[in-house]
């Protein structure tokens, strides 16, 4: 009797607080659709025939929901990537360069291995070597970042940043020269086609998702776990809600900060590592520009939870996926996606607004990252 | 700002300018390359002036501002439609529709920055994040509206980018004129003279960014309003309690900084080039809060910084010019992508703090609560 009272106040307590973590989430999302309608019909479209089209694009088929999943699978991991800074108390907007320099580094293992080593590897060796490679690539690349907040205080948003276009010059010097596809009739910046045997195989015959997409839901769970359940979760998040008092518990407060941006961006470069050896089989330049900033947004409307990561990344690939049908039916550019994706944000960051629209009370913890400049 | 913070700029612009000297004396004299890049320096560091000082303001009311880089995007873009708008659709003369353009930047960036304070003021939402809403809605917003409003049904353009109707042009400043009695019969010292006026000869914006260096310092440091912005910005509560009004300071120095970021906007898209292209800001906005820093958040500390910005994008460029004259050991200098890496690295070297501890306004990105 008394078990099964508990119980039930428990049922209801993870119900009243899932519903509390997404109502804001949703509401902010049902807000930014409402502006969208409004600038559609602003520019002179049909609002109801574009998101008819939106949905349509991106849940209407069975070839529609594969590409949805297609989308949302580097979104999942670029997603996460930011989400577990966050939680450490860091701002990763370097997400972006981090995924390029995966996808580089695991094309480099998934095209040129075989051509040093002069006979091909089989999968089980071939395809776990190119997904480390770039996967370490991309952690290594962002804890230099780490490296620089923890020893010398430089503030990390402002250096992400910068490996951000240093990412991009150096990728353009690669893809453009040592790197670059050398059959006769290309004229771009990609690397050659990575061999048969470091590509992922797709899931279903005849549809482009692949085991990628598994593996990334795998992971997010994994990081859940890593948060929640495992020492070095606890002392990231100790770190991220207050330093000072992770240090006086004795924490190593530098190491964790290092651990933490080479955790994000080890996701990141998983991120292009999945698109490299999933989906694309080469990496192209520019393809990496836009993901740094749509993971920020994936991450926040995500509320930094994994599994809100997982919805948010199936919400802004259905969008994606959904924009070229929109476009087929009303003419409405694919821009449009940005601009109801960055309302979103808007509406999510700045919660207060939301709930001040709908008058909700506050409730919970404020996100806190600005904590001054280092230097 | 201190000395060795001087001496470090003035090291570092040695360095940039002495390589373009060795390199490229084989085909011009010294005094044209090193006033050429000069004129390069202080035109290209013009932004980055603007967007430092955009910082300063916003900061030194205790307002981090990291949308610096998304106010200069849109108004960059908003600037280069209304002009587009007067000289196309209402057909405006050239010189008001350019002006009318200007105006427009300003504008754009005063409400962008409107929004930031909305955010972070009223609402106390981290600034940080407030600051990346920015920057991701200008991304948005000015790649929708570039393709909607050109190539849209219904668009007054039919389906094509109009030519802009111009530039600023430079203005000159007659020193070769005044001097050149000076030099008689000298054909060389006339060529010299030539070539330092070119220095001097640049266009509205660039030459208004230095004034407003001067101007700002003199606002920041010797008026009341500067004291108050400081006030708020180093200590609310104090200025709270001596009848200062908190938000109200913080809301019209976040307008003022995004006024900058604004004409630092124009900048690209009615000074520099007459077109627009998405994401030409390149960073740019990022990079400024950089100068803001390693000038520790002083008007003249963030200009001198932003010139060894100006200074690495001048080698960058003049390493085009004298591309057929760089000798086979110093071949990584004709790589555009990596003598490009320059600022971006100077800036993560400068966060280091290795050239001295800067001290950030003390309640720089907290909200006021009362």
């Amino acid at each position: 009797m008394q078990s099964e009272k508990q119980s039930n106040s428990l049922t209801r307590q993870i119900l009243q607080s899932v519903s509390d973590a997404s109502l804001v989430p949703f509401l902010a999302i049902l807000t930014a659709v409402v502006v969208g309608g409004v600038i559609i019909k602003l520019v002179g479209g049909d609002p109801i025939l574009a998101y008819r089209g939106l949905i349509q694009g991106s849940f209407g088929s069975t070839k529609a929901l594969s590409e949805t999943a297609v989308w949302a699978t580097p979104y999942i991991f670029a997603g996460l990537a930011v989400a577990l800074a966050f939680k450490g108390g860091l701002f990763n907007i370097g997400a972006e360069g981090q995924l390029a320099v995966g996808a580089v580094a695991s094309s480099l293992v998934g095209y040129a291995l075989p051509e040093w080593l002069g006979y091909d590897l089989p999968i089980v060796i071939h395809l776990p070597l190119a997904i480390i490679f770039g996967v370490l690539m991309g952690g290594i690349w962002a804890s230099i970042v780490g490296a620089l907040k923890a020893y010398t205080g430089g503030h990390e948003v402002i250096n992400t940043i910068m490996m951000n276009y240093i990412a991009l010059n150096t990728t353009s010097f690669l893809l453009n020269g040592v790197m670059k596809d050398r059959s006769p009739t290309n004229v771009i910046a990609r690397t050659p086609l990575i061999a048969d045997s470091a590509r992922i195989p797709p899931i279903f015959d005849g549809l482009r998702v692949h085991w990628g997409f598994v593996l990334a839901l795998l992971v997010a769970f994994l990081i859940w776990w890593l948060l929640n359940k495992t020492t070095l979760g606890f002392q990231i998040r100790t770190v991220g809600l207050n330093p000072d008092a992770a240090k006086y518990a004795g924490i190593n407060v530098k190491r964790i900060i290092i651990l933490t941006m080479a955790l994000s961006g080890m996701l990141a470069g998983m991120a292009g590592t999945i698109e490299v050896t999933g989906l694309n089989y080469r990496h192209e330049l520019g393809f990496s520009i836009g993901y740094g900033y749509d993971a920020i947004a994936i991450a926040l409307l995500g509320k930094s939870h994994p599994l809100g990561v997982v919805l948010a990344a199936f919400l802004f690939a259905a969008m994606r996926n959904g924009a070229t049908r929109m476009q087929f039916l009303t003419q409405m550019p694919v821009d449009l996606i940005s601009m109801i994706q960055a309302f979103i944000l808007l509406f999510v960051a700045a919660d207060a607004i939301v709930r001040y629209i709908y008058r909700i009370k506050a409730k919970g913890e404020r996100v806190v990252l600005t904590r001054g400049w280092g230097g | 700002m201190d000395w060795k913070r001087f001496g470090f700029i003035a090291l570092i612009i040695i360095v940039l300018f002495g390589t373009v000297v060795m390199i490229g004396q084989v085909k011009q004299p010294p005094v044209l390359i090193i006033t050429s890049m000069l004129a390069t320096t202080i035109a290209v560091a013009t932004p980055l002036t603007l967007g430092a000082l955009s910082g300063v303001f916003c900061e030194r009311a205790g307002v981090v501002n990291i949308g610096i880089e998304g106010m200069m995007l849109t108004s960059a873009f908003f600037g280069w439609l209304g002009a587009i708008y007067m000289f196309h659709v209402f057909g405006m003369g050239i010189g008001i529709s350019i002006t009318l353009g200007v105006f427009f930047a300003i504008l754009t960036g005063a409400l962008m920055a409107l929004l930031h304070a909305v955010l972070s003021i009223t609402f106390k939402v981290d600034q940080i994040i407030g600051g990346t809403v920015i920057n991701i809605l200008a991304v948005g917003l000015t790649g929708f509206l570039n393709r909607q409003l050109f190539f849209g049904a219904g668009s007054v353009f039919g389906g094509s980018v109009p030519n802009s109707p111009g530039v600023l042009p430079t203005i000159h400043i007659p020193l070769r004129e005044i001097f050149t009695p000076l030099c008689g019969t000298s054909t060389a010292c006339l060529v010299n003279l030539t070539a330092i006026n070119r220095v001097f000869d640049q266009k509205p914006i660039a030459i208004g960014a230095i004034l407003l260096v001067f101007f700002s310092h003199y606002i920041l440091f010797n008026t009341r309003w500067g004291l108050r912005t400081r006030a708020v910005g180093e200590h609310p509560k104090a200025a709270d309690t001596v009848g200062i009004n908190v938000a109200q300071m913080r809301y019209l120095n976040v307008l003022i900084g995004g006024m900058f970021a604004g004409l630092a906007g124009a900048y690209f898209t009615i000074e520099s080039v007459p077109s627009f292209e998405p994401l030409l800001t390149n960073g740019r906005g990022f990079i400024s809060l950089a100068a803001m820093i390693f000038g520790n958040w002083t008007p003249i500390g963030a200009w001198a910084a932003s010139l060894v910005f100006g200074a690495s994008q001048a080698l960058l460029i003049n390493m085009q010019i004298f591309r057929d004259v760089i000798p086979p050991q110093w071949s990584f200098l004709q790589e555009s992508y990596i003598v490009g890496l320059t600022p971006y690295i100077l800036t993560m070297f400068i966060l280091t703090g290795i050239i001295g501890k800067t001290t950030p306004p003390a309640a720089d990105g907290v909200p006021y609560e009362k």
